[in-house]
């Protein structure tokens, strides 16, 4: 690695154009034909429509899937469209008003709010201590780093799938606490809508594990060795480090994956879906807003488009007000 | 002066480099137990799926390892449940996805890293908001538009809306913004036209990049879940996780073995391309693509 890295190192030969110092347009560009040949130099030979020939395709996914997509949501949050076709009409705000009343909506809110609020602390922590824990160079540390990545790359449905069966009342889980005489009967982990509800943040964190781990390790690089060094000599021991030199050495990661963790809970539907099976939990009482908005919006007989757009807009405000809130947070924290 | 013997005996660690040895044993027990907490529900999802049909899978008399381990419940999920259409559908997504987002981020990214063309401002604002929206908030109206186009129950309309991803033109934009302007120069000047820098000059200088879009691009449709329970409707156009959560719920859940047989099928092709390409793996984590 070190040898590569010697061999290709740029070596500064005196007097060549490239070794030049200064800022661009380098003197190549005055070699150049054309009027001229300045500061924007490729673009003087570069027909009009050709950058817009290259991104066209990004623009149209951008427009046609990114930002239509969201517009047509508010419009059709004002309708009764059905999934599958047929004539759409005008229903003002009923949607909303609809939605206000409606307990199964405000139950997948807080499902979902509950679902950030347990889940972004802990993978904003756990995470960081692991990446803590793997950071030294240990002899096959390199064989655990990748060990501890391949639960991300399992979809979620196989991760389900396991975590189906561990939980399960005859499950490894239950067997083992059984015959270890911590508990007499299985304890209902795929049945009990609160127990499936916290199954299901586990599943998320052991998933997400592994991820912001490596999301760490990179920050971890920037915190100086010397300060851990120095702590030591002072006889500060491996949990005083963490919390006074660690945490403050990383604190602009931890606001990123609380950021990016608390918008992905907004998200959750597959952990629910596998462990709370396809009713979102007993009677739907485990849904989240996805779910939720899966259900009544594209059902294929009883769904509601109109309805679910609306149900999509609150989402979608949540997300919004969550990002602000995080950028908040991170403002003042700098300050 | 020291001498290269005693260079090199420095070189190699020794035990008592790593620390004190109470607290090398310390981290090793953590590293262990946290090691069986991840992988050991995968581990034992794929134990159990080499188990014979008179192996206890659940319950007291169960055991971790299969006592004869058996390939018998690969061949019956095999023949029992089209797990090669399965296979072939979420390849046919992914090769669909992984060739447009390679094309089109980069020329995209290469155009949006150049200097001097009216209108560049307004596309970057248009990426930028579309990433603004998250799935979940739009797929109502996505679902409307797959089937406007007459897409419902196709794998096109799985692979459509996710066709070019802007935070993988950003990130091809970034990596093309760090090859040096004076590079291009001379390119120039030695008569190479724009599809010729682009090509022999830009991509070679973005590998790591591209591979970061190629990963990230695999994963997120081969493992996707949603979009394909909107869209797909029949069997013969189920991907692979489509198939693997309704073997579960259909009445082949009994035998636990295939559907683990399933799950451990449907990992592999993932791990091998990690293994492969474990460097690169890394990079994309922390190029901040948003996931959970």
């Amino acid at each position: 690695m070190t040898v590569t890295a010697q061999i290709t190192k740029p070596v500064p030969v005196p007097g060549t154009e490239t070794s030049v110092p200064g800022p661009a347009p380098s003197r190549l560009r005055a070699l150049l034909p054309g009027p001229a040949a300045g500061a924007n130099g490729a673009a003087m030979y570069r027909r009009w429509w050709l950058p817009w020939l290259w991104t066209a395709p990004a623009i149209v996914c951008a427009v046609v899937f990114g930002v239509f997509p969201f517009l047509n949501t508010v419009l059709l949050s004002f309708t009764d469209a059905k999934p599958l076709g047929g004539a759409a009409s005008f229903v003002g705000i009923d949607n909303y008003t609809r939605m206000l009343d409606d307990s199964d909506f405000w139950l997948a809110t807080r499902n979902s709010i509950l679902y950030a609020v347990v889940v972004v602390p802990l993978m904003v922590l756990l995470p960081l201590m692991l990446a803590v824990l793997v950071e030294k160079n240990l002899p096959g540390i390199g064989f655990f780093r990748s060990a501890f990545y391949t639960p991300v790359l399992a979809s979620s449905v196989v991760v389900g799938l396991s975590w189906q069966w561990l939980l399960a009342d005859d499950g490894l889980v239950n067997t083992w606490l059984e015959k270890a005489h911590l508990i007499r009967s299985a304890i209902p982990f795929l049945s009990d809508s609160w127990l499936i509800l916290l199954s299901a943040m586990g599943l998320t964190l052991w998933k997400g594990l592994g991820w912001y781990m490596v999301f760490y390790l990179a920050a971890l690089g920037n915190v100086p060795k010397e300060l851990h060094e120095a702590a030591q000599m002072d006889g500060a021991g491996a949990v005083r480090r963490f919390w006074h030199i660690t945490i403050p050495g990383v604190r602009q990661a931890m606001m990123l994956v609380g950021t990016l963790t608390g918008i992905g809970s907004l998200r959750v539907f597959t952990e629910i879906y596998m462990l709370g099976s396809s009713t979102g939990g007993p009677g739907g009482a485990d849904r989240t807003l996805p779910f939720y908005i899966r259900d009544v919006g594209l059902d294929p007989i009883t769904g509601n488009a109109g309805y679910g757009s609306a149900v999509s807009v609150a989402l979608f405000a949540l997300t919004l007000g969550l990002t602000l809130l995080a950028q908040r947070l991170t403002k003042e924290d700098e300050s | 002066m020291t001498t290269a013997v005693e260079k090199r005996r420095r070189l190699l660690p020794r035990w008592g480099d790593y620390g004190r040895p109470r607290e090398l044993v310390v981290r090793y027990l953590l590293l262990f137990l946290v090691l069986g907490l991840t992988v050991g529900p995968l581990l034992w999802q794929l134990l159990a799926s080499l188990k014979s049909t008179s192996e206890d899978v659940f319950g007291a008399d169960a055991t971790l390892l299969p006592h004869h381990p058996t390939l018998r419940a690969y061949r019956t999920v095999f023949d029992q449940v089209p797990v090669w259409s399965y296979i072939r559908n979420s390849l046919i997504v992914v090769a669909l996805s992984i060739t447009s987002q390679l094309v089109f981020s980069t020329t995209a990214g290469y155009m949006l890293s150049k200097p001097g063309w009216k209108g560049r401002k307004a596309v970057w604002v248009v990426l930028i908001a579309s990433m603004m929206f998250p799935f979940e908030s739009i797929m109502v109206s996505l679902f409307i538009s797959i089937r406007d186009l007459g897409l419902v129950d196709s794998l096109a309309g799985v692979w459509l809306p996710g066709f070019v991803g802007a935070i993988n033109v950003l990130l091809m934009r970034g990596a093309f913004l760090a090859v040096p302007r004076e590079i291009e120069d001379s390119a120039m000047l030695d008569g190479a036209n724009e599809w010729q820098r682009f090509r022999y000059l830009y991509l070679p200088s973005a590998w790591g990049a591209i591979m970061v879009v190629v990963i990230n691009t695999f994963i997120s449709a081969w493992d996707d879940f949603l979009w394909p329970l909107i869209v797909l409707r029949s069997e013969s156009n189920m991907t692979l996780t489509l198939g693997l959560s309704r073997l579960q719920s259909s009445s082949f859940g009994y035998d636990q073995r295939m559907v683990m047989a399933g799950s451990v099928i449907s990992v592999i092709p993932v791990l091998i391309l990690f293994v492969i390409t474990q460097r690169w793996f890394y990079k994309g984590v922390s190029s901040g693509a948003v996931k959970i």
